[in-house]
């Protein structure tokens, strides 16, 4: 066992051998491969930093329920009572028909106007804030449509359009993410598995020897598996260096942005669950990748 | 030991390089392949480490029958083999200490036991003062030795060298068949392809001779 141990070891440091031992190209393709994955990397963290953007601001997401103009005070208090029940509410407000009409008074400068009516024209209503996992634009439409089957209730009210259309855009930024990564994941393994293609061909005669001396395919193939993997792992360190650069450098303007909207988010980076999956991806893409140059190319070396 | 029975080898290109050869090499015995360049010495050799593959006949080695053997069994098979190559076949960015190790990591022999074996079989041709320099750094005779301690190294039951002094003077021609000839002593069967006539009247050893694929000399039921 512990000899089965010390051979992988050999190997492995047979490959980072050579990687040193060319340490020119080993490290643009490392570079490749890092700025390759970096890329998806920094989309997926631009998504996640919109969605919680997104998710403060839909916490303010409201609905304003108008009642019958013939709903008494105790009446409405009762419903608002009713309603502040309900789970997905966060909280509630009751503006009364005199309240509206104060208010209305104060902002619209019609005070003089409205004075000349005996009877107040405007309704008592409740707003309710919405708690965050019941924002999404389906949920609210089905309680809009409970609050209106209400006898008291004359029209609910909420914000729909732009909810939505930043829920929709939000999914077609999502998509294009994923399909985005997926083309590059591909380039990932087309960069690592050609740099093995070449390691291979560049020792034909090597592999030709270990085959003549007894070596099973499995023991010729380890040590490119190993420098798959290898390239994968340090191409997502470098991967991980570049997100890590760039969330730096974009912290500043976007904290001074979203400061302007009194939001108080701050730009999530890699923390170190994504980073430790950066690296568990690279390093697969990196196997994935050498298993498929392997496969295809060292079966036709043979000895002649 | 060796036994071809009836051996033909068809090339893909439907040159036939070997005709019907039938021959018996028993254990420990020593045996000298010749034959003009193209009479199929390399060939006969390429077909007991199953580099070709037999197209007729039945041919066994240290009592398998290897006519038949899937590619997973072909490492195992080499492995039971020493030979030893006209160009040598060593690696030239690894130490003749490494070189010498190979057959033995490849084998999955531990690093104490290997290094043993090692400075054993470097010692027999005489090279335990160069085992930490290149192969490029020795002469033409001793790549040759680094390559005959390699294909010892693993205590092959049989040892097959293919025109194994091919580029070397008359003096270290001698030297390097005295080092089969030793190894032969100690029980190791051998079978050398050579061109060279002056060793067979030296070391007075079986021979076989190819003409045009055909066995012409040492085989089953003829005189020498
Ligand atoms: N891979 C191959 N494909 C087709 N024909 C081959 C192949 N290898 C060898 N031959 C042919 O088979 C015949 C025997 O070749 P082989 O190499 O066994 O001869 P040899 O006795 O070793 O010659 P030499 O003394 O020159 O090394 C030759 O005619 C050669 O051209
Ligand atoms: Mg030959």
């Amino acid at each position: 066992m512990s000899d089965y141990l010390v051979r992988h070891a050999q190997v492995f440091l047979s490959s980072v051998g050579q990687l040193v031992r060319s340490p020119g190209s080993s490290l643009l393709t490392v570079l490749a491969i890092g700025i390759t994955l970096a890329l998806p990397t920094l989309l997926y963290l631009l998504v996640e930093n919109v969605q919680n953007v997104t998710r403060t601001w839909q916490g303010r997401a409201q609905i304003s329920v108008f009642l019958q103009l013939d709903t008494t005070n105790e009446a409405a208090r009762a419903l608002q009572d009713v309603l502040a029940a309900r789970p997905e509410i966060e909280s509630s407000r009751l503006i009364t028909a005199q309240q509206a009409l104060e208010e209305f008074k104060n902002q619209s400068g019609f005070g003089a106007a409205m004075d000349i009516l005996s009877d107040n024209p405007l309704p008592a209503s409740i707003l309710l804030h919405l708690k965050t996992g019941h924002d999404q634009p389906e949920l609210i439409e089905n309680l809009v449509r409970e609050l209106e089957a209400n006898p008291e209730v004359d029209l609910a009210q909420w914000d729909m359009a732009w909810i939505k259309r930043l829920h929709i855009i939000l999914r077609l930024v999502q998509r294009s993410v994923l399909i985005l990564a997926a083309l590059l994941v591909l380039a990932v393994i087309i960069i690592i598995s050609n740099t093995i293609r070449l390691a291979i061909m560049n020792r034909r005669d090597e592999i030709e020897i270990m085959k003549l001396i007894g070596a099973t395919d499995s023991f010729i193939r380890r040590p490119f598996l190993y420098g798959g993997v290898l390239q994968g792992l340090l191409g997502a360190l470098c991967a991980g260096a570049i997100v890590s650069a760039c969330v730096g450098l974009l912290q500043d303007p976007i904290g001074e942005l979203v400061s302007l909207y009194h939001g108080d988010f701050s730009t999530t980076g890699l923390d170190p669950r994504s980073f430790f999956t950066l690296l568990l991806a690279g390093s697969a893409l990196g196997w994935l990748a050498a298993r498929a140059a392997v496969g295809r190319y060292l079966g036709q070396i043979e000895p002649a | 030991m060796i036994r071809f029975a009836q051996v033909t080898k068809r090339y893909e290109s439907g040159h036939e390089a070997l005709k019907s050869v039938s021959f018996v090499l028993d254990r420990q015995e020593m045996a000298f392949l010749i034959g003009r360049s193209g009479a199929g010495k390399s060939t006969l050799l390429k077909l007991i480490t199953r580099v070709e593959k037999t197209t007729r006949g039945q041919l066994i080695v240290n009592d398998k029958n290897i006519t038949r053997l899937s590619s997973r069994q072909i490492p195992f098979l080499r492995r039971e083999i020493g030979v030893v190559f006209q160009d040598h076949k060593l690696l030239y960015d690894q130490t003749v200490f490494d070189n010498v190790a190979l057959p033995l990591v490849v084998a999955g022999i531990g690093h104490r036991e290997a290094s043993r074996r090692v400075r054993a079989a470097l010692d027999k041709v005489d090279l335990l003062n160069k085992e930490r320099l290149y192969p490029i750094m020795l002469s033409g005779g001793e790549q040759q030795r680094v390559g005959i301690a390699r294909a010892v190294v693993n205590r092959p039951v049989v040892l097959l060298a293919d025109e194994p002094t091919g580029n070397l003077d008359p003096q270290l021609s001698d030297e390097i068949m005295d080092i089969f000839h030793q190894f032969n002593e100690f029980g190791v069967t051998v079978l050398i392809a050579t061109h060279e006539h002056r060793h067979i009247d030296r070391l007075r050893k079986r021979v076989l001779e190819l003409e045009q694929g055909r066995l012409i000399r040492g085989g089953e039921g003829m005189e020498d």
